[in-house]
């Protein structure tokens, strides 16, 4: 992902949450950490499609809602078998939420 | 070098083959012809595509976009006419050539059509109404047909017959089958298994059978209005389907001067007897002097044809061993090998329960199975398919191979093949939790969420706790996390709520940040600790919105599909139509996919998305019924004394009053509780978390610690009390001592058999411990903190609460019903 997209204000993602954005054809789930870091990874768990943005989160994982697996947000590991997810780079600039390098 | 590879017939064994080759990386480029207009389907689904159990969709195995991936030709609708073998060609009917280096033949079977006066039609193939039961486009001519007509007729008693005919029972209400040998499923199943079918069939499903059944003709003008059978009888109906056998396609091969005998005759590398460069697979061929109709024997010789093409040497079909079920719900019949003894010494075990419609036979010959036959009841036979397949040595005790008896004979670990499926909710095998254990995970439930077996139901534990204690040498090793309230934070449930009272700890993020060591989160941990802090503190939690699970930041419950579900509170399972109207009207207006009764007496609206709910808690204007959370769920009660005959208690008016005062209490798992008018327990009080049973002489008996879910068991009596009062009182008081000692998702089917009832008694009836006061007043804190949560919609508790999280998706994805 050369091109830079900003997704929006920072404020849109309660803290510790995670909150779905369509960028292009992608669904991105991005999620800001309680260590005040964000992380985008793809939006739809390989698994059975569950909303990953609907998962919770700590400071490493998110477990998927519908069947409570779970893939490392840095990585897109699974810790428990399944196909990886996609990350993708992003960070906050001036209280916005940006996607890319 | 690449080198061309034709395949004539697109259907189960062609595509099969295909895909085997590409897993090898033969270096082809292939090019398919198929008569029928579609990517590759599972011809087996189609009786469960007649009986509305699956979707066309739902059929496909490989669709158009999986040969345009692989960069396979396919060439569909088109049918070969001609096989040039010394020019190594196919021809199609316009006459285009396609050279091939190799070729295979799967033209699989067409359905052989009896010769019946009044059958075909001379323009149109079949007479109008006439169907056979082999393709796609066929299932669909008959699904069309029979919606707007009401009497059918299936020829043919077998697998297929008996398929089609259940299938039919979808799409019309009279279905009779007309079989021309003595019993059904002649070829699977003895006479006698075959009675007990037939009595099956017509009892449970309502088909009627006629055996010995020989169709002469079909009746009607332009349209069939009936068929006549030898003896005279005519059946009236206006739908036939033909289900009296399959006959390989076989007739452009044999006139292409390939050998063909009754199939297309082939060696133990399924080449075409006489010919290096051409192979056959599936119904068509014939190994050995056999021909095979089930899918089973197309997987291996699918396999075999694949690696000898690909250059594997050394490699030999050498034919299959058949065992078949049958396809209708409710009807077991299970077939594998021989149906009768073939020598003296054949050991033959039968067992007949008539009554069930229960028959057993097995033949054994020097202690292997060589044959065996299930009606009504399939439970042991995937055991019975492996010792048949794998001729394994036998049991001993012969009747535990037709009956499960009690639990001696539990698989051991040792004994079970490695893919049996030991979670069913999360079908994990034996195989993957021995290979979490080789990976270094000994613990039970280390290896539980690894594999996640165990995960679902839970039913299989106790199985998982073997496996992992055989696959580790004996013994498991020793979980430290086992008896912690979370698996983040190292500390059972006392030693937790003393730390967190000491350091006054009011919110998740504090608990982690204090009581871990390295002060990391867990995920996995913040719903339990959410629910614990909640229930200790009040109104003085600190509610961090990221330590609930999504269905307690939305207030319903997630699906499949990423929707939600909206279970409006009904108290005691009492409405009203003002309410019932309410509902209705919601429901219209938002498009509702389903609207459905549930198992606890009220009215669920499910499959709605996220961002649409605060718009209908608005609409319906009635309180959450927490179904979605761990908490206080239904009082499921019965019509009690205000109108039942029997009924020695108003049920009604006390369920109302206990759901009025407990509503939305959170705890460790859910409870759902019951009150019923008399011990008929219509309301199912005895298997309930909390069940009050109205007795003779104005009592009621209070059950606590049943359950009817994933585990069954009956209350136990905590005590008999003579006033509603006391009734809510005691339960209050249960409910509260559950809440504050029960581990995370502990039920109280596991909670009050552990603490033992009689130490409840004490505490909760008795008050030997003096805490009794404190358990009422902290019920009674909770209480008044009750707040319906579906007010939390004018203004959403966090940006974008309610925003979708699945941007791109039409919802619904789940069945729209209404
Ligand atoms: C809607 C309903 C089925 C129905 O269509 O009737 C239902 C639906 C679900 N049940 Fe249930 N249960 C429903 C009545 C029951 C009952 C019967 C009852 O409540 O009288 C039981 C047996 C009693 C019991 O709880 O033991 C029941 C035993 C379970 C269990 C097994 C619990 C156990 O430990 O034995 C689960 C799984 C769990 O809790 O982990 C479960 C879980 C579920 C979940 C929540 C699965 C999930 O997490 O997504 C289902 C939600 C479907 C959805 O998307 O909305 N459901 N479930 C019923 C709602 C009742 C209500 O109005 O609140
Ligand atoms: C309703 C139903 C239920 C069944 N249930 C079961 C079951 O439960 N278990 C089980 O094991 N089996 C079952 N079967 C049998 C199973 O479907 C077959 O054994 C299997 O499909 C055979 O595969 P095949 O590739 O040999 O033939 P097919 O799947 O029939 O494929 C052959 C294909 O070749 C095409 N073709 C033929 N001639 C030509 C030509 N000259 N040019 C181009 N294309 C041609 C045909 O149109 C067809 O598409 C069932 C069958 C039916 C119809
Ligand atoms: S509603 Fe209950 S029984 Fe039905 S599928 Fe869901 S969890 Fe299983
Ligand atoms: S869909 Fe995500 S874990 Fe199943």
């Amino acid at each position: 992902m050369k091109t830079l997209t900003v997704l929006g204000p920072l404020s849109d993602i309660p803290l510790g949450e995670g909150r779905a954005y369509a960028v292009g054809d992608d669904m991105i789930a991005v999620f800001r950490l309680r260590d005040g870091s964000l992380r985008a990874v793809s939006a739809v768990c390989p698994h059975k499609g569950g909303p990953l943005a609907d998962g919770q989160i700590d400071n490493s994982v998110v477990v998927c809602p519908l069947h409570l697996f779970s893939w490392d947000l840095s990585t897109g590991c699974s810790q428990s078998g399944q196909p990886p997810i996609a990350v993708y780079p992003v960070r906050a600039d001036d209280g916005q939420i940006v996607l890319g390098e | 070098m690449t080198q061309k590879l034709v395949v004539i017939g697109n259907g189960m064994a062609g595509a099969r083959t295909v895909e085997e080759i590409l897993a090898r990386n033969g270096c082809f480029s292939v090019t398919m012809f198929g008569d029928e207009p579609y990517g590759n389907y599972n011809r087996i689904m189609l009786s469960n595509l007649l009986a509305g159990v699956e979707t066309e969709e739902g059929i496909f195995l490989n669709d158009l976009a999986w040969y345009r991936e692989n960069g396979i030709t396919l060439n569909t609708g088109t049918r070969i006419e001609r096989i040039d073998a010394a020019g190594k060609a196919v021809y199609d009917a316009e006459g285009n050539a396609t050279p091939y280096d190799k070729l295979i033949i799967a033209t699989g079977s067409y359905s052989w059509t009896p010769p019946i006066k009044g059958i075909h039609h001379p323009k149109r193939g079949y007479h109008q109404g006439v169907f056979a039961f082999r393709t796609l486009d066929d299932t669909r001519g008959m699904i069309r047909y029979a919606r707007d007509h009401e009497r059918a007729v299936v020829i043919g008693g077998g697998l297929l017959g008996l398929e089609a005919a259940r299938g039919l029972q979808n799409h019309v209400s009279h279905v009779t089958l007309l079989h021309a040998m003595g019993h059904l499923m002649e070829r699977q199943l003895d006479p006698k298994a075959g009675q007990m079918l037939q009595a099956s069939v017509e009892g449970k499903l309502g088909i009627k059978v006629i055996t010995n059944a020989m169709t002469t003709e079909i009746l009607g003008k332009d349209r069939v209005t009936g068929v006549t059978l030898a003896d005279g009888t005519v059946v009236e109906c206006d739908v036939v389907v033909i289900a009296a056998g399959i006959r390989p396609n076989t007739g452009m091969v044999a006139d292409s001067g390939l050998p063909v005998e009754r199939g297309i005759v082939v060696d133990d590398q399924m080449r075409v007897r006489g010919h290096e460069d051409i192979y056959s697979v599936g119904e068509c061929a014939q190994h050995r002097g056999n021909l095979y109709g089930l899918v089973g024997p197309l997987w291996e010789q699918a396999r075999v044809l694949a690696d000898h093409i690909t250059g594997t040497a050394g490699v030999a079909y050498t034919g299959s061993k058949l065992h078949t079920k049958l396809k209708v719900a409710g009807i077991d019949v299970a077939s594998m090998g021989l149906i009768a003894p073939e020598h003296d010494e054949d050991e033959v075990i039968v067992y007949n329960e008539p009554k069930k419609g229960v028959y057993k036979q097995l033949i054994i010959r020097d202690d292997v199975l060589v044959g065996a036959t299930l009606v009504g009841d399939n439970s042991k036979a995937a055991s019975l398919i492996r010792h048949f397949d794998r001729g394994t040595a036998l049991p001993e005790e012969r009747s535990e191979l037709i009956f499960d008896i009690g639990g001696a004979v539990e698989a051991s670990p040792e004994q079970m093949p490695d893919d049996t499926q030991v979670c069913n909710c999360n079908g994990v095998s034996k195989g993957a939790v021995c290979g979490a254990v080789a990976g270094g995970c000994a613990t039970v439930g280390g290896v539980m969420d690894k594999t996640r077996a165990g995960k679902g139901c839970g039913t299989c534990k106790p199985l998982v706790q073997r496996i992992v204690e055989w696959a580790n040498g004996g013994a498991a090793e020793e979980d430290p996390a086992a008896s912690w309230y979370v698996p983040g934070v190292p500390m059972p449930k006392p030693e937790l709520m003393a730390a967190i009272r000491k350091h006054r700890l009011t919110s998740v993020s504090s608990v982690f940040a204090t009581l871990v060591p390295g002060g990391a989160e867990d995920a996995k941990s913040k719903m339990g600790l959410a629910s614990l802090l909640k229930m200790m503190w009040g109104a003085d939690y600190v509610d961090e919105r990221d330590a609930r699970f999504i269905n307690d930041r939305v207030h319903g419950n997630i699906q499949k599909d990423g929707s939600f579900s909206v279970v409006p509170q009904m108290k005691g399972g009492v409405t009203t139509p003002a309410e019932l109207k309410r509902i209705a009207e919601v429901a219209e207006k938002y498009r509702v996919p389903m609207v459905k009764l549930t198992g606890g007496q009220r009215i669920d609206l499910l499959g709605v998305p996220k961002e649409q709910l605060p718009a209908m808690w608005a609409d319906l204007g009635m309180p959450s019924g927490y179904a979605y959370a761990k908490s206080f769920r239904t009082v499921k009660t019965c019509v009690g004394s205000d109108f039942c005959r029997f009924g020695v208690g108003d049920s009604t008016a006390l369920g109302i009053a206990i759901e009025e005062r407990y509503q939305g209490l959170e705890g460790p798992g859910k409870m759902k509780l019951a009150v019923t008018g008399c011990p008929r327990n219509c309301a199912e009080a005895y298997v309930k978390d909390l069940g009050v049973v109205a007795i003779d002489g104005g009592k009621w008996e209070i059950y606590v610690g049943g359950a009817a879910g994933a585990h069954i068991r009956k209350g136990d009596l905590l005590t008999t009390v003579g006033s509603a009062d006391e009734v809510i009182r005691l339960t209050g008081r249960f409910l509260q001592y559950y809440r504050e000692n029960a581990n995370w998702l502990e039920r109280t089917y596991a909670f009050v058999p552990r603490v033992g009832i009689d130490r409840i008694r004490e505490i909760v009836v008795d008050d030997v411990d003096g805490i009794a006061a404190a358990l009422d007043a902290a019920v009674e804190e909770a209480v008044q903190a009750y707040r319906d949560p579906w007010k939390e919609r004018a203004e959403p508790a966090t940006p974008g609460q309610f925003r979708t999280s699945l941007p791109l998706t039409v919802l619904p994805q789940v069945p729209v019903r209404s």
